[in-house]
């Protein structure tokens, strides 16, 4: 691995970046190693969300100099700002990867603006110019690898009914679910795709239920956006339905059924940002990217998946990973009321932050928000 | 209906499939926890339990191969967890409701600690029955389906039911729970009844949690049990010690667990919130009805430490 190179010296002046200007070599803890936090919401071993990042964690891991210090299920109240200042006062982290959506606001901004001189990168958050400079947020464009998942659904069902099991409407779910519902309209413009809200991050049982209900309705294919997607992928194989995967690879747990899967590549990103602290480089307070940056990408296509669905999958994603880009959320979309959200002649490309605001699910999708 | 779908029908089928599916650990609990209160102990500690079941349940399924074998160490681990409560609970002046929370967290958190690695691996499942083979309705031969725990769990209601009333050992745990001194008086010892009967409820506790982790969701996870444990614990109290009454009950709270998901799949979409809390809304209002200020509550083992 390239990142294995980086040396002392490196790690030296990467010290002194994370400190912003501090005296080099003024700490000497500095000298000896640089400690990573990394906070979950959830347990590291989900096969899902938190399970993703732990990857990316332990990719840190391999990178000599550096001690990686985790805690899981952190809670998203007071509890994570109690976190953050044991890993900064007892483990000596300078660099601190709180990585739920509800972290942010007020948590890690506070975190930040009380130890101006180390780094925290949210991820999911949305930073503004009023925020802390030391803070970033990043995301993956997932949706991306969710409107690919889409068009494979849409091809695969019979009955183009699709179903999805959510846990919240919050903007990064509902973008998923939009992705997913006009990805499957490509394919099949008939298509409809049920949510399901179960309130909550992880719920086994309601995720049961849920996908339980949604087969009962004639859905045959499901995807969701839950913290551990294991249960909805083996109760849905064990009906005898198709499934996407979401957060990390999950076909192991339903060779057949599994069709594709949207998931995150945070191996790929987390090393760079420390090469990039190593280098002296900043990275950007709002990082974001795709397929294309490498920050998300697709799970193998399963065999039940048609050459035809495959070939539609694969133009697609060639649109995404060329320079142009492509638009998922063009101009004239209406929303399940009727009503238009986007007006016409108005794409919104992936990094329109518009679209980190989205409160409505789009013409095809069955469910509401509230 | 020609494409398969039935409806509105989901409804009901889901409630009826939740009754059946979610209300078996529930069920294992509270009568579990029925014949431990009934000798006049609390053991609040079943959450961890069932919590405990459920893994240790998963990992022998996963190591042997044999889903009754996991059943079976589910049922021992608990039983094992019942003896360590009641032993500490025998020692002079200690509060069994104390021991049984922090036999919660230790149970929950042993669980989480050892079932580190039991997250990945998919370990065989209980077989089920195929009640629906008479029906050409897909959703229906779903929902019929039902697993043989579910079916010993029924059958063991009337039998506890009958067993506190007529035979001997009944006899003797409603007299150490109504009456410590009468059971000492015709030379019992209490501790022992009250460590058998702990023991007996912490074994099905833990048959409960291998249904969790062996048959629906049917896979183990740190998010599996979800407060199940404390809600078939208080359930117990809301079913006033009764066997039979517990089974109601259990069938009622599985059903209201599907009712959130089932309704937003036929498009009543506003207030899923609500109805993702109507297990507890029902608890509630079962409880405001049935309590009164002006006696204590009916059927309550004279002996325990909430009426005492």
């Amino acid at each position: 691995m390239e990142f294995g190179r980086i040396s002392r010296r490196h790690l030296l002046q990467g010290g002194a970046a994370l400190t912003l200007g501090a005296a080099t070599g003024a700490r000497p803890s500095f000298a000896a190693e640089t400690t990573i936090g990394f906070i979950y919401v959830g347990s590291r071993d989900d096969y899902g969300y938190n399970q993703a990042h732990a990857q990316g964690a332990a990719a840190l891991k391999k990178i000599p100099g550096l001690k990686v210090v985790e805690e899981e299920k952190v809670p998203e109240t007071d509890a994570v700002e109690k976190t953050i200042e044991s890993m900064i006062n007892l483990d000596g982290a300078t660099l601190l990867f709180p990585t739920s959506f509800g972290y942010y606001n007020p948590h890690t901004v506070k975190m930040a603006n009380k130890f101006p001189k180390l780094r925290f990168e949210h991820c999911g958050g949305l930073w503004s110019d009023k925020d802390p400079k030391n803070a970033g947020s990043y995301f993956g464009y997932i949706d991306e690898a969710q409107y690919i998942s889409g068009i494979i659904a849409g091809y695969s069902s019979k009955s183009g009914k699709l179903g999805f099991v959510a846990a919240k409407p919050i903007p990064q779910v509902l973008r998923n679910i939009n992705a997913f519902a006009l990805g499957a309209r490509l394919a099949n413009p008939k298509a409809t795709t049920q949510v399901i809200f179960t309130g909550d991050w992880s719920m086994p049982v309601k995720e049961a239920e849920a996908t339980n209900s949604l087969i009962d309705q004639g859905v045959d294919v499901l995807t969701c956006h839950v913290d551990g997607p294991k249960t909805m992928v083996e109760n849905a194989a064990r009906r005898g339905a198709m499934v996407c995967g979401y957060h990390v690879n999950q076909s192991p747990l339903a060779p057949k059924a599994y069709l594709t899967g949207a998931e995150w590549n945070w191996e790929a990103l987390y090393p760079k940002f420390v090469k990039m602290i190593a280098a002296g480089e900043s990275i950007p307070n709002f990082y974001r990217g795709g397929l294309k940056e490498e920050i998300v990408k697709t799970s193998p296509y399963g065999e039940a998946v048609s050459a035809e669905a495959r070939k539609h999958a694969d133009e697609v994603k060639a649109k995404f990973l060329s320079g142009d880009g492509y638009a998922i959320f063009k101009g004239g979309l209406v929303d399940n009321k009727g009503k238009t959200v986007i007006a016409a002649g108005t794409d919104r490309g992936q990094k329109d932050p518009e679209l980190e605001k989205m409160d409505y699910l789009v013409e095809g999708v069955i469910g509401a928000t509230s | 209906m020609a494409d398969g779908s039935i409806g509105l029908w989901t409804v009901p089928l889901a409630v009826l499939g939740g009754a059946i599916r979610v209300s078996t650990p529930f069920l294992f609990v509270s009568l579990g926890e029925c014949i431990t209160e009934r000798s006049g102990r609390i053991n609040l500690g079943l959450e961890g339990t069932l919590v405990m079941g459920a893994m240790s349940a998963y990992g022998i399924s996963y190591l042997t191969g044999s889903p009754w074998l996991g059943v079976l160490a589910a049922g021992i681990t608990g039983a094992l967890l019942g003896a360590l409560h009641a032993g500490i609970c025998s020692l002079p002046r200690v509060n069994d409701i104390a021991v049984g929370i922090a036999l919660m967290l230790f149970g929950t958190g042993l669980a989480f600690y050892l079932g580190k690695p039991l997250i990945e691996p998919t370990a065989p499942r209980l077989p089920a029955i195929d009640f629906g083979w008479w029906s050409d309705i897909p959703q229906l031969r779903a929902v019929l389906r039902i697993n043989v725990m579910f079916l010993i769990g029924v059958a063991l209601a009337p039998i506890l039911y009958w067993a506190f009333r007529t035979t001997r050992w009944g006899l003797l745990i409603r007299t150490a729970g109504e009456s410590s001194d009468a059971a000492r008086a015709m030379g019992y010892s209490v501790l022992l009844i009250r460590l058998r009967a702990t023991m007996v409820g912490g074994f099905l506790a833990g048959i409960g949690g291998s249904f969790l982790s062996l048959f629906y969701p049917g896979s183990w996870n740190e998010g599996l049990s979800s407060g199940q444990g404390i809600t078939a614990v208080a359930l117990v109290i809301f079913a006033r010690w009764d066997p039979l009454l517990c089974l109601w009950a259990s069938l009622a709270f599985g059903g209201a667990a599907a009712l959130g998901p089932a309704l937003q799949s036929v498009g009543v979409t506003s207030g899923y919130h609500l109805f993702n809390a109507a297990p507890y809304i029902l608890t509630l209002a079962i409880m405001i009805i049935t309590c009164s200020p002006k006696r204590t509550l009916t059927g309550a083992p004279a002996e325990l430490s909430i009426t005492r």
